[in-house]
């Protein structure tokens, strides 16, 4: 168990976004987070990553208690994630996009880099080789010039991807990552996201509404309905679980047995 | 050693320049007018590339520029004054310990409100400003020397166009080095998307007062350049108004931008000077309808700021690109 959350409880005013959420992380696994629109899955992700505090509830990666710390000290313990809106650093360059995820592993001083020293030099150049090697990976090396914001929407869902696996993590939570994404695009999302599994050994948690990536890689899915995680199995077991379905399509009338399709 | 031939370049380049500087000065063939005016401009620019740190690399919304500018100039003013001598070491100390005294005071005011987004900071700030103005407006009751609403008087002029060329210089360097340097893409990111940057590891609280405490020096810096050109202080140089000028610079220049930075600096002050020149007497005052006109026909231009995203030859690029 990488990840263990227990009874995660936020409020906002009136509202109850989390009731009580448990939810576990195998080492290694790649699971999926689904559920209607407003259930509390983005908030998850949030707390999980110090931008909420929760109100009840403990987060525990490893051996660390994470819930409540601040957002960079439970990235620096190797939890990286990417965002529902696009959040990358618009007016900055694919490159510098990456090379700012580097920085909490920066190799030199302030006082290095305003007297440019080797340290600074070599710095620099590490940091730049590290950043050739991620973006050749995502295909975006010829792109590293390029604003960010000048992007098509599927490089810029891959540069937060590549920007989040800078800072070196050993967990990874897509958030929406299909998102305004076509058949052809999502087929080529779930070949690559696989593939940054074995090759950073990730273990990732991913939100996404497009069952065809949910059912096609996540070996293991958790279903929440109003703030409250309410099924828990592989694909298949969630495709027939009554509870999913009535969530997904309200009541089920007597004698239909229709499942949760594509 | 790579790194020696760069910091070698550019020192000997400020040697260069500062002894050409000073033959120039010492020569009499300039204006001494102007040089004063040349002197100001170059004041001004550091003071404004310190702002440029703090809301340009930032993105921290600052209205108190001038209080901290003015921190540094009488700071920098009583510490000459109580060291009672009146040469080029202490004059550099002065300097430093304007400098010092902006960047503490920085950091007691950035601790407190940094965690304030945009607008609430910028209204954080201005409240900061107006109390400062009104401690140098009654400077006098706990310090004498510094005068209060009356001004500071018995100031030794010891900024000379050296001085100013060379502090405007290793500034420049300086926040040229920061900015390209991991250091500097940490301050950009927080400009960029604040809640990302936290997520990507950035210590963002840390960051936000490192950068207004690093800009607030550099405006303490200007303020002791200052407080010895003129040998004359009074609380009104460092009023609301004073720090919407540079702020009205640094927006001119481009946000992030050091080159327009500078050109927006040397063009605001000598503009107001050859107004000041050109202007029938009676008609001075209009110099403050004139440049709002122009602020407003150079934002409809040019909306990113004067030199759009580019930046001279000298300020460009880091290592490693």
């Amino acid at each position: 168990m990488i990840l263990e959350a227990r009874g995660l409880t936020k409020n906002f005013g009136g509202i109850k976004a989390l009731n009580g959420v448990d939810l576990y992380l195998r080492r290694g696994e790649l699971a999926g987070l689904i559920g209607p629109n407003g259930s509390g899955k983005t908030t998850v992700f949030n707390v999980i990553t110090g931008i909420y505090r929760p109100d009840r509830g403990t987060v525990n990666m490893d051996a660390n208690r994470i819930a409540g710390l601040a957002p960079h000290r439970i990235s620096r313990l190797g939890i990286a994630r990417t965002f529902q809106n696009i959040r990358l650093f618009r007016n900055l360059s694919v490159m510098d996009n990456v090379r700012a995820a580097y920085h909490p592993s920066v190799p030199y001083g302030p006082v290095s880099a305003v007297c440019r020293t080797n340290r600074y030099l070599d710095g620099e150049k590490a940091i730049g080789e590290n950043v050739t090697e991620l973006l050749s990976f995502f295909s975006l090396q010829d792109r590293r010039l390029e604003h960010a914001k000048n992007l098509s929407y599927g490089d810029q869902r891959r540069l937060e991807i590549a920007r989040a696996l800078a800072s070196g993590p050993k967990i990874l939570l897509l958030d929406e990552p299909a998102a305004g994404m076509n058949h052809s695009e999502v087929e080529k999302l779930m070949g690559f996201i696989l593939e940054a599994r074995k090759r950073f050994s990730l273990t990732i948690l991913l939100i996404e509404h497009q069952m065809r990536l949910v059912m096609g890689i996540c070996e293991r899915l958790v279903v929440m309905d109003f703030g409250e995680v309410i099924a828990e199995g592989t694909p298949a077991e969630i495709r027939k679980d009554p509870r999913v379905i009535e969530a997904y399509l309200g009541h089920r009338p007597a004698g239909d047995t229709s499942e949760v399709r594509d | 050693m790579k790194a020696l031939p760069s910091l070698a370049k550019a020192l000997a380049w400020l040697a260069a320049v500062y002894a050409a500087m000073f033959a120039f000065d010492s020569s009499g063939l300039a204006n001494p007018y102007w040089l004063q005016v040349f002197e100001l401009a170059c004041i001004t620019a550091i003071s404004a590339l310190g702002l440029n740190v703090i809301y340009g690399f930032t993105g921290l919304f600052s209205l108190g520029h001038a209080a901290f500018y003015g921190i540094g100039a009488y700071t920098a003013a009583l510490t000459l004054k109580s060291l009672g001598v009146e040469s080029q070491p202490a004059f550099l100390c002065a300097l430093l310990a304007g400098a010092a005294a902006a960047a503490l005071v920085a950091l007691l005011v950035g601790v407190s409100t940094i965690r304030l987004t945009s607008d609430y900071l910028g209204i954080a700030t201005l409240g900061f400003g107006i109390i400062m103005k009104v401690v140098f407006d009654n400077a006098d009751s706990f310090i004498p020397r510094l005068g209060g609403a009356r001004g500071m008087t018995g100031i030794a002029k010891m900024t000379t166009l050296p001085w100013a060329f060379v502090l405007l210089g290793g500034s420049l360097l300086v926040i040229r080095n920061l900015v390209h340097s991991s250091y500097g893409r940490a301050l950009v990111s927080i400009r960029e998307d604040e809640i990302a940057a936290g997520a990507m590891g950035i210590d963002t609280f840390r960051y936000k007062t490192a950068g207004f405490v690093i800009g607030c020096a550099f405006a303490g810096l200007a303020g002791g350049l200052y407080a010895h050109l003129y040998a004359f202080l009074h609380p009104s140089n460092f009023d609301f108004f004073k720090s919407v000028d540079v702020l009205v610079i640094v927006v001119l220049g481009g946000l992030g931008n050091m080159s327009g930075t500078l050109v927006a600096s040397f063009g605001w002050v000598f503009l107001l000077e050859t107004l000041r020149v050109v202007l029938p007497p009676e008609y001075v005052e209009f110099r403050w309808v004139l440049i709002p006109i122009l602020l407003v026909v150079t934002m409809l231009a040019r909306p990113r700021g004067l030199l759009g995203i580019g930046e001279f030859r000298f300020l460009r690029g880091g290592a490693g690109r």
